[in-house]
């Protein structure tokens, strides 16, 4: 029988009860239990289940930005060899799904909002038969009338504050600018941004009867069962999806996405299995994008560089209707003082593909933008960008006043500081030179909410003592796998290889999803509570107080008392559900995981050209629940940043609105020649507030502020102070000093 | 992609007649398949050359001869290509993956046609795709694009960088045809848009190249500098290929080859002239790119590249001749 325990976090758990285990596996740099499966390609990814019958389908994407579909010649392309069907069926989605929207996105697509927005799906015998098909479809279209504006910017873009606005005001920034010793005024871009996930999205669909079977690579599968059925007018209780093993996200895989409806549909007309695997171009023209910011950034200082003013106002985009606005500010509400305020995002109406989040939305480019403009009033202060922060980190949140769970900020700058050796830097620029390359240094402060949602998840104790774990939750590539069997393993007292997790099926229990950095505590915590519902059973078959018993190595002790597990279990299986729910302590204080980073980049002398030398990051985010799989999220987000600071640039044709760059070959995110040595610094911390495991989120903090500490060491390095990300070598040049001129 | 027949030829004869039948050629396919897959090119009839033999690299004393389906990768790891003709190694090696070389061919990698976003994007127009559809890069996003050699229909760049190294060395494209055989030094190899962008190259119909063949060494410093958005796996912004060789603090012996920098692998006989005999000096570089970039043009995002150019020979010359 099973039982389910909720807990609802209204206040701090400050037993600290994985402090007290014994089994000691919990935070240790365990290997991923799936790696082997994973490198050895005998993972099954979405798109590799293999299914007699199994037909193929190709989206087809709008040439158009803006218009409707008058007809689809499809009688041309249903004489096509193997062209089973033309679907154009009302139930597609023509947007994708914003993260945990729980309901259908936007359907018809006979509409059409974005250039290569998809307006129907073609099927075939084999996938070649269909592409062909796809691409011979022809298509009228009447053009709109009216259209919306293509780019942000144009003057004839409607801008509007978004009804989630999340505005902060408070005192009078425009007197303290005035006033201030030092005031800061600058203006910054950041481009778009594709997740460039590795797997692209793809969906097996089938049905059996009326329930629908989906293979498919999707973030969050208790939500996405949600949207599908609201797609299709069904059940969500007829929805099954099954995804172990998901090629990464990145948030585009976070709601539903065209294929997975697309083939759904297409498999019930046809009565068989249905693949719908998009292509690499249609990943980037169609699934979620993160928005294109430009960033005002007002900081008003005393002669300290104390703040006492801090402006930050963006400018974001989405498609009409959509809510979602890119929270840049997110961060920047609580990372420093300066009580006169003024924190902003305006939404431009915009025809693009959604926006929607990507890679730790907000903070990704808003910290960046906010620590290159720190480090410009540090330059302004005269002081170290380092001790510019400490100077600034206030008691309390400013204007709400709430208290901080915890922020280990200041160990992250100092042992950050430290490790990387930031006392050899030279404030001024243009100072080091090696051959032909200018040398420097910056560094940031990393900053990113912490979030803790609903997520249930079933431990079973069987009655040999092994355990099995079972919940939705996905593993993207993060090392849910390996957190969850460990925080299993630690409770229950066994050693990892007796603890099998088995995740991504929405016939278990509803973890929390993988998105927002906060699947780890979430489905951890739910994991944890039915352990400690198991525990309370053991005790009482030992005879002693929950408090009083250990387990370790598949031995329960108290006192004199011990048994083994399975003698104590007498042949029976203990069976719970644990679940989590977020409560008060998520407005009683403000959560968030924090850091430093510190980069050393080389500029060429003559072509601008910029590559990281070495990079260090320290993080502190509460408890680490397995040191290795959190240094690979801390290295990754590191690496995004150097793609965010030099590479990365969604490039549109502001005359039709088309994507450009649609391809790993154009749209550039670093390749291991750009990413060189990485330190990175685990800070022991417990947030009792964060949650009952007394962790907090990490898998987006490492970008959080990266790509600021490289620009800034661009700046150290040569004197080209660029406000407008990505740094390539065509901005750099024209601030680069002669070449040939002797190193002051 | 649309369905192809595809044959094997196993000597040249035999691929000759299958070109002379409407055939496409086929070596490595890492260029000629992705085009296929986007019906950008839509061959019906496909021979490969993988199994003719012209695999073999051959020294004699008027040079090297490099076979046509010689890969990049074995190219570049020659031991007689290393250490004679170090540049052609280095510009091989800047160049794609090592999944690419092991792949890509002599013959197709001069072939291989331009990254401009919108000839890979049938819904673009695009003259060198679909002559007379227009050219939708020249007002577009044309980052990439060419500054020199471009014409009113077409300004894109030829891509490569291991052409750019055998322009530098004077190689000679050696080709069988209809007509027998021919040599065609590589600067008349690769042709400028002009009228009529579809044509990259000047083989003839039904012709295959067989063989490049590199002149003796020079002996000379031998750099390739390729200048990209990120530290591999990208095409070149520019690239510069020198062989230089210095008599007493002057030049006296110098060629140089640009990519990604023009419609065509660029070479510039003039500019070649004015440094030879001078002492190196930046004014030197300066006067020599004001002479090279005279004629270039840019159209907007691509306007970097100007100065991108002249940055990238000063920083060549004054490596190959400080030392
Ligand atoms: C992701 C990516 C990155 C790349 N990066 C670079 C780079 O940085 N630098 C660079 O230089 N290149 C780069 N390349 C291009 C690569 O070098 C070419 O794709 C390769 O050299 C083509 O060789 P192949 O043998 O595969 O040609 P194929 O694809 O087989 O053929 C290409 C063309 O050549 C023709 N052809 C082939 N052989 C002959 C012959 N013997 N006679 C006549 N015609 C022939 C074919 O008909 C076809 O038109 C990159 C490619 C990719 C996909
Ligand atoms: S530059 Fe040339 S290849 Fe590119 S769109 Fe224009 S015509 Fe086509």
């Amino acid at each position: 029988m099973s039982r389910t325990d909720t807990v609802t976090y209204d206040s701090p758990d400050t037993r600290n009860l994985l402090d007290h285990t014994r089994q000691g596996v919990i935070g240790k740099p365990l290997d991923r239990p799936e790696g082997p499966l994973k490198v050895s390609g005998s993972a099954t990814y979405s798109a590799e289940w293999k299914f007699d019958d199994c037909a193929e389908g190709v989206l087809v994407l709008a040439t158009i930005a803006q218009g409707t579909v008058q007809r689809l010649h499809k009688q041309r392309v249903l004489d096509m060899p193997g062209v089973l069907a033309v679907l154009a069926d009302e139930a597609m989605t023509r947007r994708s799904t914003q993260g945990t929207a729980g309901e259908a996105p936007v359907q018809g697509v006979h509409t059409v909002d974005y250039f290569a927005q998809p307006i129907a799906l073609v099927v075939a015998e084999t996938f070649e038969q269909a592409r062909d098909a796809a691409l011979a479809l022809e298509v009228d279209y009447v053009e709109s009338k009216s259209p919306i504006a293509l780019d942000p910017e144009s003057p004839d873009a409607e801008v509007e504050d978004p009804d989630n606005s999340e505005t902060v005001e408070g005192g009078d920034l425009e007197k303290a600018m005035h006033d201030a010793a030092f005031a800061i005024d600058v203006e910054y871009r950041t481009p778009g941004h594709a997740s460039a996930a590795m797997e692209p999205h793809a969906t097996i669909a089938q049905w059996h009867g009326d329930r629908l079977e989906l293979h498919g690579s999707y973030q969050m599968l208790a939500y996405n069962v949600k949207e599908i059925a609201d797609c299709l007018s069904i059940d969500p209780e007829k929805v099954r999806i099954i995804a172990p093993y998901v090629g990464g996200g990145f948030g585009s895989k976070l709601g539903i996405t065209h294929e997975a409806v697309a083939a759904a549909i297409a498999a019930r007309q046809l009565k068989r299995p249905v693949r719908v695997v998009m292509s690499r171009q249609q990943v980037f023209e169609t699934v979620m994008r993160r928005s294109e910011t430009r960033q005002r950034v007002r900081l008003a200082s005393d002669a300290s560089g104390k703040l006492i003013g801090l402006g930050h106002e963006a400018l974001v985009s989405n498609l009409p209707d959509e809510e979602f606005a890119e929270p840049v500010t997110q961060a920047t509400e609580f990372l420093y003082g300066g009580e006169n305020r003024l924190l902003k995002v305006e939404v431009a109406r915009i025809s693009r593909m959604t926006a929607g989040s990507v890679r730790a939305p907000g903070e990704a480019v808003g910290m960046q933008v906010l620590e290159a403009a720190m480090d410009e009033l540090a330059e302004a202060v005269d002081i170290d960008p380092v001790e510019l922060r400490k100077r600034n980190l206030p008691a309390k949140v400013p204007v709400e006043g709430t208290a901080y769970s915890s922020r280990m900020l200041v160990e992250a700058l100092d042992q950050g500081a430290e490790a990387f050796g930031w006392d050899q830097r030279r404030p001024r620029p243009c100072q080091t030179r090696e051959g032909d390359w200018w040398i420097g240094m910056g560094m940031a402060s990393a900053a990113r909410v912490n979030m803790l949602v609903p997520a249930e998840a079933r431990v079973t104790l069987k009655a040999d003592g092994a355990a099995l774990v079972e919940t939705d939750q996905t593993d993207i590539g993060t090392g849910s796998y390996a957190i969850l069997g460990q925080i299993a393993g630690e409770m229950l007292g066994l050693p990892i290889d007796r603890v099998n997790v088995v995740l991504g099926d929405t016939s278990l229990p509803a973890g929390a999803g993988s998105g927002g950095s906060f699947g780890a505590i979430s489905t951890g915590s739910a994991v944890m509570r039915a352990c400690e519902a198991i525990r309370t059973t053991l005790s009482e078959a030992l005879g002693c107080d929950t408090d009083a018993l250990d387990l370790k190595d598949g031995t329960a002790t108290s006192g004199d008392l011990s048994q083994s597990l399975s003698d104590l279990l007498g042949g029976n299986d203990i069976v719970e559900t644990g679940k989590i729910e977020p409560g008060k302590t998520a407005e009683d204080f403000s959560q968030a995981s924090y850091g430093a980073f510190f980069a050393e980049v080389a500029v060429h002398a003559f072509t601008g050209e910029t590559r990281v030398r070495r990079m260090t990051g320290a993080f502190g985010f509460g408890r680490v629940l397995n040191a290795k799989t959190a240094r690979s999220q801390c290295l990754g987000g590191m690496v995004w940043g150097i793609g965010s600071a030099l590479t990365e640039e969604l490039a549109f044709d502001l005359r039709d609105g088309h994507l450009v760059n649609h391809d790993l070959a154009e749209y550039h995110v670093p390749v291991h020649a750009d990413v060189p040595a990485i330190e990175v610094i685990l800070l022991e911390e417990r947030d009792a507030a964060a949650s009952p495991l007394q962790a907090k989120g990490v898998g987006e903090l490492g970008i959080c502020g990266a790509a600021g500490a490289i620009t800034n060491a661009i700046y150290n390095a040569c004197g080209a102070r660029l406000r407008n990300f990505p740094m390539t070598l065509d901005k750099v040049i024209p601030h680069l000093p002669d070449p040939f001129a002797e190193v002051a | 992609m649309k369905s192809f027949t595809l044959d094997h030829a196993t000597d040249t004869d035999s691929a000759l007649s299958a070109l002379r039948g409407g055939a496409t050629t086929i070596a490595g396919g890492t260029n000629l398949v992705d085009l296929m897959k986007l019906q950008v090119e839509t061959p019906d009839r496909l021979v490969s050359i993988r199994r003719t033999g012209l695999d073999t690299i051959v020294e004699d004393q008027d040079g090297l001869r490099v076979g046509a389906l010689v890969t990049n990768a074995d190219c570049a790891a020659d031991q007689r290509v290393r250490t004679s003709w170090p540049l052609l190694a280095k510009a091989i090696l800047a160049g794609a993956s090592p999944q690419l070389r092991n792949r890509a061919t002599t013959g197709g990698n001069l072939c291989q046609r331009t990254r401009c976003g919108y000839f890979y994007d049938t819904s673009q127009a695009c003259n060198k795709r679909e002559p007379g559809s227009g050219c939708a890069a020249r007002d577009g996003f044309n980052r990439i694009h060419a500054v020199l050699g471009t014409s009113e229909a077409c300004i894109a760049t030829y891509p490569g960088d291991m052409a750019v190294a055998m322009l530098a060395l004077d190689a000679v494209v050696l080709t069988q045809g209809p007509n027998g055989a021919r040599e065609i030094p590589i600067a008349e190899f690769h042709r400028m848009p002009g009228e009529d962008p579809s044509r990259d190259n000047t083989l003839k119909p039904g012709e295959l190249i067989t063989a490049v063949r590199l002149p003796a060494p020079t002996g000379g410093v031998q750099i390739y500098r390729k200048v990209r958005d990120r530290a591999s796996y990208a095409f070149a912004l520019v690239s510069v290929a020198a062989d230089v060789s210095m008599e007493g603090g002057r030049i006296a012996r110098c060629s140089l080859a640009f990519g990604s920098l023009g419609t065509v692998p660029w070479r510039d006989r003039a500019v070649e002239e004015l440094l030879v005999g001078e002492t190196p000096s930046p004014a030197l570089y300066t006067k020599a790119a004001d002479l090279l970039l005279k004629d270039a043009r840019g159209f907007g995002h691509n306007d970097f590249k100007i100065p991108l150019a002249a940055r990238a020979l000063a920083a060549t010359l004054h490596e190959a001749t400080q030392g």
